[in-house]
């Protein structure tokens, strides 16, 4: 069971949780090159260690956040809010 | 040594002193002309089928760990061939067929047992998916049978049958030539076969680099040691990425664990491989007695050999409103394997863009099934240096060309397939 740190609800069970994948992965401009949106789409890291990855918070307060976890000890090195425009407000416990 | 009732009679009146070691333990020469990278199920297969069928035998298979303890020995055992779209069907109905040979062919008992595989459907809309699929199965030459209620009762009798349950069982399909097979045998099997045939397979042997000058593919460095080759060919599912790493490949998978369970040992109740169609669950019983059962991936990216327990709580709820009995049963033991969860779900055998530097990998679920045929079209590219017909579509360049191989239709979600 991952324990992930909420930044607006707290520390809270990997269920209430849904994945989001790779961090790491940019959208390409519209115009971009072909292999540039085959990457975006297709390609991925996969690394065996720290990967940054989106959570979204389905069963709870429904915000998306960037979590930095290892993949291979499931360490949770940090949480944050994946859109750095969404205010904080008054952090759980 | 050949496996016979009379070397059994024999050994059994000796005292069971001559038995000898299934497979050598050699030390790696310098140079091969093929090595294979995993020594799983599919590796052992792919120089099993280089040995015998291409006349390739100075190949080495290189393991990390020890055989059978990767992905081979933590699956469901299960066999089948009951996919819809054309590749898939044709390719994993070439493995069934090598499945039903196979403990003739290796001189292994690998305990194939065609006790069939049972789809259930719950609703109007699920049961026409499954008729398009038993027909496009048909028509590929695969067996498929539509079960109604009735037929459904006959073959898994302590199914909750009831009109109030959440998802009532309105039928199933089946394929009958589907079943399990023993895992850890089938590994053991492909394992002495190719050894017998001349194969080294170097246990406790980590590929740490891939060497190349220029274009030029020069071998493998191991812990221990570098280890010359003509041709690599990469069976390393699970950690495909990682091995790709090593020439700067970036790959269009994600890995996942999957868990399996198995509960205490039990009289016959499961005679068949059942699936539920509300949820993801399927179930069969070990020839100990175990119920063997499975269901989603954790859903996120990992490498740790092991599962969690929110997805093992939804697996059970699956299984327990199948099957409501299972309630009663406590689970002995639970396993995880990493997958290859490649982006359509469908695995990739074929050359790279690396010349003499081949894949098989993205296996997703679908692995142990496929061992027989995986190992057979693997070796069949590498050995003409191009695909055979039956993994000409499981391509790298797919992604990149729209010809996707999508049975589930969810796209490029890895978790999702």
């Amino acid at each position: 069971m991952l324990r992930i740190q909420c930044p607006w609800c707290g520390v809270r069970n990997e269920d209430e949780f849904s994945y989001g994948g790779d961090a790491a992965v940019e959208r390409p401009a519209d115009d971009a090159p072909q292999d540039d949106w085959y990457d975006y789409v297709y390609t991925r890291d996969n690394p065996a260690g720290r990967h940054r990855e989106y959570w979204h918070h389905v069963n709870g307060c429904r915000a998306w956040i960037l979590v930095e976890r290892d993949t291979v000890t499931h360490e949770i090195f940090s949480t944050e809010p994946a859109s750095p425009t969404l205010p904080l407000g008054k952090r759980g416990a | 040594m050949h496996y016979s009732a009379l070397s059994l009679v024999k050994q059994a009146l000796t005292g069971n002193r001559g038995w000898t070691r299934a497979w050598r333990n050699p030390e790696p020469k310098k140079q091969y002309d093929v090595v294979i990278i995993g020594g799983g199920g599919h590796g052992l297969a792919t120089a099993y089928y280089l040995a015998k069928l291409h006349g390739i035998t100075n190949v080495a298979v290189l393991e990390k760990g020890y055989i059978g303890g990767g992905n081979t020995g933590r699956n469901t055992t299960i066999v089948r061939s009951n996919y819809m779209l054309n590749a898939n069907s044709q390719f994993y109905e070439h493995s069934m067929k090598l499945w039903e040979g196979l403990s003739q062919d290796l001189n292994y008992n690998v305990m194939f047992s065609q006790r069939g595989v049972l789809n259930l459907f719950h609703t109007d809309a699920q049961r026409d998916a499954a008729a398009r699929r038993g027909n496009a199965m048909r028509l590929n030459g695969v067996d498929a049978v539509m079960h109604d209620l009735e037929g459904v009762k006959k073959l898994m009798p302590h199914l909750d049958f009831s009109k109030t349950t959440r998802f009532p069982i309105l039928g199933g399909l089946a394929q009958p030539r589907g079943g399990t097979a023993r895992h850890d045998a089938v590994a053991w099997g492909y394992a002495r076969g190719a050894d017998r045939l001349g194969v080294d397979i170097i246990q406790r042997c980590e590929v740490t680099g891939i060497k190349r000058d220029g274009d030029k593919l020069l071998g493998v460095e191991t812990s221990r040691g570098f280890i010359g080759a003509g041709q690599v060919g990469v069976a390393v599912a699970g950690n495909s990425s990682r091995v790709f790493d090593m020439v700067g490949m970036k790959l269009p998978i994600e890995s996942h664990v999957l868990q399996a369970y198995v509960t205490e040992g039990i009289k016959p109740l499961v005679d068949t491989v059942c699936t539920f169609g509300a949820g993801h669950f399927y179930i069969s019983q070990s020839d100990k007695g175990g119920l063997v059962f499975g269901g989603d991936i954790d859903g996120w990216n990992t490498y740790a050999q092991r599962g969690n327990l929110p997805t093992f709580n939804h697996v059970v709820a699956g299984g327990v409103t199948m099957m409501p009995c299972l309630a009663r049963l406590r689970v002995l033991r639970q396993w995880g394997g990493v997958m290859d969860m490649s982006m359509d779900g469908t695995p990739i055998i074929g050359k790279t863009p690396i010349d003499n530097l081949y894949m098989n990998g993205g296996w997703c679920y679908g692995g142990f099934k496929a061992t027989p045929a995986s190992g057979w079209v693997f070796a069949h590219t590498i050995a003409n240096d191009k695909p055979h017909a039956l993994n000409a579509d499981f391509t790298l360049e797919r992604f990149r060309e729209g010809r996707m191989i999508d049975e589930k239709g969810v796209g490029a979600s890895p978790k999702s397939h």
